[in-house]
């Protein structure tokens, strides 16, 4: 069996990411596999600009940022099977892949970053009645179609979700000679950002509909047409409302979910909150060794946050390979301070009032006191309000908002004395409104 | 009376400011609401000159893919994006590509150049 340092599993920006600091770690010997026929993940598709201005403080679209990544690659010549599928992990390290050339082989690893990324919801995932015609597409297929395999998807375009991929598909649509008859949002606040709603949506004048849905899907062989109702407060539509539209195609921006299987064949232990692994600081999940990064952790709004977390999870794997090879996994360089206790039985962070998710979910306490980055999403809009960090019954730290939005990730930053603090008891976060 | 009045959503970054503009005319108008610079900068230029980044596709041959993504090298009047789309539409090229090559210069006299946003090889023959 071949025997590698690390295996980085996805060639997207997070895997790229990955296998680029952990050779700059000083492992020299990492292996990256992606199932794509290259490089770049779903940025490839991503044709639109917005990514990179935290990391290159430059306003890239998506494949630029990916070529970024994958000349560094280059350059440090790290080793990458495409069109290689994994099949499975195994707890203790062995990934079994396939691909026509090698047929089934199993590569050993000291280390495996996770960084398969996420995937749509589906038709199927959010229960449309109706009939089963041709024409019902997530926005992702809709892109891929269009942007790089040359296939326009329809005429009449119907969009459910306002999430950012489906608001970028409404305007890019509309530049490629389709009519969007209108953009459906089951909530009353649209989900992607303001920007986008303002310069995918309002820049071609694209009606966007709060507080409706989609009851309906209506077509024999292609879809004809959608039954659209209001929706109540609890988003539920209101008997009595359908409305007919008259379209060929329903594009879906419904959500994403972050992509496990592989995961849980490693028995790697899964967030309910997030779809993603539970990690501890260092991007660790539950198995020793078997790091994570990207979307496949939770979904991240911006590729920059995605590759920053990847470099996180790329040292925390280094630093687990360096460590096995002294024969002392446990032990990091530059640990002094009586915080053994909690590499063991790990303070959690857990998501209190409000809020969908925080991450991590451990703190290990790995690399002494250092300042700690806590990323979190609350349910719903906020005005003005604070978020909480609470131990015990002290609160740790509190920070105002002005505003808080479910479509955009909060950081929270632990510094130093804080960091200090934490020990044994377990840490809740809470948003509350303070109202006015 | 009929003054400049108008509520702009800032597209420079994910805050997404709601930037009022008001004015007697294009020449002396007051910013408000937003939360840095960039802001009002944008705000004023979206009153009397806007104008975007235009990106999408061309068809290429031989390459990897059927579609190679492009954009302008700058920003271009916001009425320019469907009289550009027709020009770029009509564009073909041939594969390999290199990122930034320029596919179509000055597009429409608006001197922006249309260029490749990534490189594309000829894949191997099966």
């Amino acid at each position: 069996m071949d025997r590698v340092e690390i295996v980085v599993i996805g060639g997207g920006p997070a895997g790229m990411a990955a296998a680029v600091a952990a050779r700059e770690a000083g492992l020299e010997n990492v292996l990256l596999i992606e199932r794509d026929r290259e490089l770049g993940g779903i940025l490839q598709q991503c044709i639109h600009n917005g990514f990179g201005l935290h990391r290159f403080k430059e306003d890239l679209t998506g494949p630029e940022f990916s070529e970024r990544y994958i000349h560094r690659m280059g350059e440090l010549n790290i080793p990458v099977k495409l069109d290689t599928t994994v099949l499975e992990i195994t707890g203790n390290r062995e990934v079994l892949y396939i691909n026509a050339a090698e047929g089934v082989r199993t590569v050993a690893a000291g280390a495996i970053v996770l960084a398969m990324g996420c995937r749509e919801r589906s038709r199927g995932a959010i229960n449309i009645p109706g009939s089963r015609p041709a024409g019902v597409f997530t926005a992702g297929t809709a892109q891929r179609l269009i942007n790089m395999e040359g296939y326009m998807v329809g005429k009449r375009v119907m969009m459910l979700g306002t999430g950012d991929i489906g608001l970028i598909m409404a305007r890019r649509l509309t530049l490629e000679g389709a009519k969007v008859i209108a953009v459906l949002a089951r909530k009353p606040y649209p989900g992607g950002l303001m920007r986008n709603v303002a310069q995918c949506l309002y820049d071609y004048d694209i009606p966007l509909l709060l507080r409706h849905t989609i009851v309906e899907i209506v077509g024999k062989d292609r879809v004809t047409g959608v039954l659209v109702a209001e929706t109540d407060q609890n988003s539920r539509p209101i008997p009595g409302s359908e409305e007919l539209y008259e379209c060929d195609t329903v594009i879906l921006s419904v959500g994403l979910i972050p992509e496990n299987e592989l995961s849980l064949s490693a028995g790697v232990k899964l967030d309910p909150h997030t779809g993603g692994p539970i990690v501890d600081e260092t991007r660790q999940t539950s198995v020793p060794g078997i790091y994570a990064c990207g979307n496949v952790v939770y979904v991240h709004d911006l590729v920059d946050f995605v590759v920053e977390e990847s470099e996180i999870a790329a040292r925390g794997a280094a630093g687990f390979v360096l460590g096995s090879e002294g024969g002392e996994a446990e032990t990091v360089e530059g640990e002094g301070r009586g915080s053994d206790d909690r590499k063991d039985a790990p303070v959690h962070v857990l998501p209190g009032g409000g809020l969908k998710y925080v991450v991590p979910q451990r703190i290990r306490g790995i690399n002494g006191e250092d300042p700690l980055d806590l990323f979190l999403r609350v349910k719903r809009v906020y005005g003005r309000s604070f978020i909480e960090v609470r131990y015990g019954g002290d609160v740790l730290k509190r920070v105002k908002r002005l505003r808080l939005n479910p479509g955009e990730m909060e950081r929270l930053r632990l510094n130093k004395s804080e960091m200090e603090r934490i020990n044994e008891v377990d840490l809740i976060v809470e948003a509350v409104e303070v109202g006015g | 009376m009929s003054g400049i009045d108008r509520e702009i959503i800032c597209i420079v970054c994910p805050t997404g400011c709601r930037i009022r503009v008001r004015g007697a005319n294009q020449q002396k108008l007051t910013v408000g609401g937003n939360e840095c610079k960039r802001g009002e900068e944008y705000a004023l230029k979206e009153i009397t000159d806007p104008r975007r980044t235009l990106i999408t596709t061309v068809r290429i041959d031989h390459g990897s893919l059927k579609r190679l993504p492009v954009r302008t090298n700058r920003e271009i009047p916001k009425e320019s994006i469907f009289p550009c789309m027709e020009v770029i539409n009509r564009a073909r090229v041939e594969a390999p590509v290199q990122i930034g090559q320029v596919i179509i210069p000055d597009i429409l006299g608006t001197g922006a150049d249309v260029v490749a946003t990534r490189s594309m090889g000829v894949p191997p023959r099966a």
